[in-house]
């Protein structure tokens, strides 16, 4: 497969001299859905307006299908922009709102409309055509600012948060439209969002970012069961990040216990970050354990339990399907596989 | 319900006493003759004067124009500024705003005297002198100076409104920076571009002040007109009501053929 969109090297500075993107570089392949990952403030969006064209980079090179287009204004590419908040236009109706690219660019009248009559087909907004836009749902100015963008037939789509402002129940009925909408189109989406589970439902790949510099890029799977350091641990799903060291391979100490583990290649000695899932803390008879606590509460989440233990050193969360009283004295063990080291990251 | 109504009474009250009362005064005045008896002689009266009236919506109508094309472009790219900058600029653009209109006036006078200013700069490199003063050019030059904040101020205030994001769509779907004015920025700020000719075309139709002091006695204007029935030696304030009648319903009929163009439900976001 061939990269439709390639960032090499890219950073962003404002005046100040403050730096949104610290040298980023991402291979975006044709017709894959790509999201962009990370808590606000992170250059994720800004990312996704250096492809759009709208921000120029301060240095490094933006590539579409081999060429370099850092010069090229928005309205010469051949990508298409989902807005955060739609940015309909108020002045036009529906119809109007979905032909405008199409009337820009001149089309004949008898194929707009039988383009917008795709469109509007496949977001589900027949019979809308004449509604004012300022007179539709938040769900359905939605589809008709992706049917706007997509009537275009972009190589390329770029999606800025665009179910950020739904409720939760219509962004999960968007999220699986936008994967089918994506796969029977045969077309590339970028997609930025900082929910987690978003990310890990609707992606072929994702790009976890912070502070302007990608942390881990990797499908869904990898990004969730091999981060690559505290932070994206910590951002993908819930973790419990204890500090540690490492006294030889396939050993690890932490909170003045040793486990054994699968990782190895540390330097003897070395301080390491230790992640466990809360589902991977498995509770056992306090009597025979290395490690015991105290559980200091108990909440029911629908699928299982979360229960906070008070351990040494550490306040652990466990996620298990089978309650515990408050203030009883449990055990706690690990899988030396679920035990996941990782090198301590420099903060800068 | 109750207690919005008792607070509109104020204003109810000053309508009736100043804005109605006088304006059936008007037409009252319009309608009788110095003896006290019903006529519509005065109205017909008014028909010798066409080309004074001519002349005021022709000299208004170029004010309003220049007005429009020097404030659009300014309002648009106030309106793109950062914040901060906005305020500044639109501290500048109200600046003469707040100096008193006489006075304003007045300067233009010494400016294009034929011992002016202008004149003498221009003598300096060999030029003129030209006739500025006492044309109806200065009389428009006049009005564009004196009512041009009143077409930025709406513009701007509408096109601030303009999500920046709207602006961005159309250049993602296509739109060159022409196309972009065109097609969403102007269509957007129709409402501004209305009340802006309003707030310019209105004062400047029935001005006196701007055509007596630059116009001289040959660019005589509707409000001229008007004054001289009720202050000056032809006095006369039933022809004075009649004109003032008949200039608020071509004032009127100018309105509602412009707010023809006008979308009424737009919701600016």
């Amino acid at each position: 497969m061939d990269n439709i969109v390639s960032l090499k090297d890219i950073v962003v500075e404002f005046e100040d001299g403050e730096q949104i993107l610290k040298n980023i570089s991402l291979d975006i392949k044709d017709k894959e859905f790509v999201t962009l990952l990370g808590p606000s403030g992170c250059g994720k969006t800004t990312t996704l307006r250096i492809i759009a064209g709208f921000l120029e980079p301060t240095s490094g090179d933006i590539m579409f299908d081999g060429a370099r287009i850092n010069d090229l204004p928005p309205h010469k590419r051949n990508v298409n922009t989902v807005f955060q908040r739609y940015a309909l236009f108020p002045h036009l109706n529906v119809y109007e709102n979905i032909a405008f690219g199409l009337r820009v660019k001149k089309v004949p009248e008898k194929e707009i409309l039988r383009r917008v009559g795709e469109m509007l087909e496949l977001v589900n907004l027949k019979g809308f055509e004449k509604r004012s836009v300022n007179r539709l749902s938040g769900g359905q100015q939605q589809r008709v600012a992706i049917a706007r963008a997509l009537v275009n037939h972009p190589k390329v789509l770029l999606l800025d948060e665009p179910l950020g402002a739904l409720d939760l129940k219509l962004r999960k009925e968007m999220q699986t439209e936008l994967r089918k909408i994506q796969q029977a189109l045969e077309l590339t989406f970028v997609y930025v969002t900082h929910d987690q589970e978003e990310a890990l439902t609707m992606s072929d790949t994702v790009v976890v970012m912070n502070n302007g510099v990608i942390q881990q890029i990797g499908s869904p799977a990898d990004i969730y069961n091999e981060p690559v350091n505290a932070f994206v641990a910590d951002f993908i799903g819930e973790s419990n990040i204890v500090n540690g060291c490492m006294p030889q391979d396939c050993v690890v100490e932490f909170t003045g216990r040793r486990f054994e583990c699968v990782d190895k290649g540390f330097a003897p000695n070395e301080t390491v970050d230790v992640v466990i899932r809360p589902e991977d803390v498995k509770v056992i008879p306090a009597e025979n354990a290395k490690l015991t606590g105290i559980v200091e509460s108990v909440v029911f989440k629908g699928v299982h339990y979360e229960m906070m233990v008070d351990g040494v050193d550490h306040k652990w969360m466990i996620h298990s399907t089978k309650a515990e009283p408050v203030g009883a004295m449990i055990g706690m063990d690990f899988d030396p596989f679920d035990i996941h080291i990782m090198k301590k990251t420099q903060e800068d | 319900m109750k207690q919005l109504k008792i607070f509109s009474v104020p204003y109810l009250v000053w309508m009736l006493v100043f804005i109605l009362v006088p304006l059936i005064m008007v037409a009252y005045f319009a309608f009788r003759t110095a003896d006290g008896e019903w006529t519509i002689q005065n109205i017909s009266e008014v028909g010798q004067y066409a080309n004074i009236f001519v002349r005021s919506i022709w000299l208004a109508l170029i004010a309003t124009v220049i007005c429009l094309v020097v404030a659009y472009p300014l309002a648009y790219a106030l309106s793109r500024m950062e914040k901060h900058k906005q305020s500044t600029m639109l501290l500048i653009v109200m600046l003469p705003m707040w100096m008193n209109f006489l006075l304003r006036t007045y300067a233009w006078m010494t400016l294009l005297g034929n011992n002016g200013i202008i004149n003498n700069l221009l003598g300096m490199i060999g030029l003129g002198p030209y006739k500025l003063i006492n044309t109806s050019g200065a009389v428009v030059l006049g009005m564009v100076y004196n009512y041009l904040p009143f077409m930025i101020l709406p513009l701007y205030s509408v096109m601030e409104k303009i999500d920046k994001s709207v602006i961005e769509a159309a250049s993602d779907l296509g739109c060159n920076s022409k196309k972009v004015i065109t097609r969403v920025v102007v269509p957007l700020s129709l409402p501004g571009i209305t009340s802006g000719i309003t707030m310019v075309f209105v004062p400047a139709i029935s001005t006196f002040i701007i055509s007596r002091m630059l116009g001289g006695g040959s660019n005589l204007l509707i409000g001229d007109l008007i004054e001289m029935q009720f202050l000056g030696n032809s006095y006369n304030p039933h022809l004075g009501a009649a004109i003032s009648l008949v200039l608020m319903v071509i004032i009127l009929l100018i309105m509602t053929i412009m707010n023809q163009f006008s979308p009424d439900d737009q919701v600016l976001i």
